[in-house]
């Protein structure tokens, strides 16, 4: 754990959600969950189709209006101070997308202007090394394979150095290699920005490697949080694809949740 | 036993049926159907009655109906291409990206409006260039009235093309067709190629409270009479800032209603 970290205390989250719902008419996707993110840590949010994550992850990002419930990122309420935050944080989804006719190029370029990113052209060359997408740079994005298109959402993701990255299933459609290299750069990025990730994932592999911090959730709930090693060890299991399945079927851990991310609950 | 034809009978009605699912479930698209033939009636109609007791003073005026048409495509090219720059944000799934950067809802709208200034000015430019060609008729040959008829339309036009948009947020892409048609749920009231009082004497009440109407009279005005009805101008302008508040007003409204019910992630889909 880095020294943000270690200190505590609110100004020290990245990210603090307190008591957020959402209700769809009749459907509750989202069941008053609290959280606080560590500034520079790195967390997986987790659960099966329907957990409620990508509900929360559009909340976060304001796409979304909560039933109820506060989300504060970087010291700000986003209900209030959204567009403050925004400039400094940045996401990718495989829900959303990019203009099809417009180049990888041109895209970049649109969401530079948009998070205004200074050196625009200097930026994007770092990313097109970084990323390796110059092969593709003058492609139309509709003519990418979905490999590709995850590497350009990434690279858009990675545009304004963000100080907080939340990223839903980042790397499922990428084969192994490149799902590799992705998951090193976005690590990379982490470590050399300090950067808070928060990440929807379904791979178990790629949360053990990347994240402090997992927030397990089920219907709506946070119902387990903790490191991956310590939620291994209190279900008793090898991996954490054992206890996702734990979690996903109802099973408990054996001892009380852990203590990061804090859960409000 | 089936026999093929009775299997291909009911393959044929398993397509029909989905589609008669997707009617049932979109009132805008019954509406659509319904829509092209009941304007073009209308608006046909109209002209034909104006002409049958108008015709030797239409012919007094060379060109009257191309510049009518001309006008009339400023408003038509308007108000598409604002309600076609947001559709292709929906087409693209590209709502969330947008709208997760700092970008404001407020800033979008100024961005379609400016795309649908550079959309009329390259399809008007187009016609009018064809219409000196073709009929010797120049547009520009309205002088400086012109500038204030293209201003206005161009606001009737983008205030229309945000009603639509705010539509399109709502309903999703089933009620595209409404960026198509929805501005010539005006037409047959606008007067475009014969003057109000052609109307019947309630739908002339509603007709005067378009802005297009106060625009193609004025246009009658210069071409006719060579004067400019200043009162007209005004009144167009004034409904227009009206229309623009609506527009705006309904496009922020469906915005927000989008985030709640978390279609700008879904949306396009």
């Amino acid at each position: 754990m880095s020294d943000v970290q270690r200190r505590g205390g609110p100004a020290d989250h990245a990210i603090e959600v307190v008591g957020l719902v959402k209700r769809f008419k009749k459907v509750e996707a989202v069941r008053g969950i609290s959280f606080a993110v560590p500034r520079g840590s790195a967390t997986a949010l987790l659960g099966g189709n329907g957990a409620g994550k990508t509900s929360t992850l559009s909340m976060l990002l304001g796409l979304l209006l909560p039933t109820a419930g506060t989300i504060t990122i970087l010291g700000d309420d986003i209900a209030h101070h959204r567009y403050r935050v925004l400039p400094r944080m940045n996401f990718t989804s495989p829900y959303v997308d990019l203009p099809k006719s417009l180049t990888v190029a041109e895209n970049l370029k649109v969401f530079a202007r948009l998070y205004g990113v200074p050196r625009i052209r200097v930026r994007i060359a770092e990313l097109v090394d970084q990323l390796d997408i110059g092969d593709f740079l003058n492609r139309p994005y509709g003519t990418l394979s979905a490999g590709q298109r995850t590497r350009v959402s990434i690279a858009k993701a990675l545009l304004n150095e963000p100080e907080v990255l939340l990223l839903d299933e980042p790397t499922a459609s990428l084969d192994p290699d490149v799902g590799d290299r992705v998951r090193a750069q976005l690590m990379d990025y982490r470590h050399r920005s300090g950067a808070t990730l928060l990440l929807a994932s379904h791979n178990m592999p790629e949360v053990e490697r990347m994240c402090d911090a997992v927030l397990m959730m089920r219907a709506g709930r946070i119902v387990d949080t903790g490191s991956p090693a310590d939620l291994i060890a209190r279900y008793g299991r090898r991996t954490m694809e054992e206890v996702f399945l734990d979690v996903a079927r109802g099973a408990e851990a054996a001892a009380a949740p852990g203590a990061s991310p804090e859960p409000r609950e | 036993m089936s026999g093929p034809t009775t299997l291909a009978a009911r393959r044929v009605y398993a397509i029909v049926l989905r589609h008669l699912y997707l009617l049932r479930k979109s009132w805008v698209r019954i509406v659509e159907m319904a829509y092209w033939p009941t304007m073009q009636m209308v608006l046909w109609g109209f002209i034909a009655k104006f002409l049958a007791t108008n015709s030797s003073w239409v012919a007094q005026v060379p060109g009257v109906l191309v510049s009518a048409l001309l006008l009339w495509e400023i408003l038509f090219r308007g108000q598409l291409g604002l309600s076609l720059s947001f559709i292709e944000e929906l087409y693209s799934r590209n709502l969330g990206h947008l709208f997760a950067s700092p970008l404001r809802p407020m800033e979008l709208v100024a961005a379609m409006i400016c795309v649908s200034a550079v959309r009329t000015v390259i399809g008007v430019g187009t016609a009018a260039v064809l219409a000196w060609v073709l009929y010797k008729t120049s547009i520009f040959s309205l002088g400086l009235p012109l500038v204030a008829f293209f201003a206005n339309l161009l606001l009737t036009g983008w205030g229309i093309g945000l009603m639509v948009s705010a539509l399109v947020m709502r309903y999703g892409l089933a009620a595209e067709n409404l960026a198509w048609g929805a501005i010539f749920v005006t037409a047959p009231i606008s007067g475009i190629y014969y003057p109000i009082s052609v109307l019947p004497g309630w739908l002339q009440s509603i007709a005067w409270w378009l802005p297009t109407s106060h625009v193609f009279e004025g246009m009658r005005g210069v071409l006719m009479a060579g004067t400019f009805l200043w009162n007209e101008f005004w009144t167009a302008a004034a409904l227009n800032v009206l229309f623009l508040a609506v527009g705006t007003g309904l496009f922020l409204a469906s915005f927000n209603g989008a985030r709640k019910r978390g279609m700008l992630v879904q949306i396009g889909e």
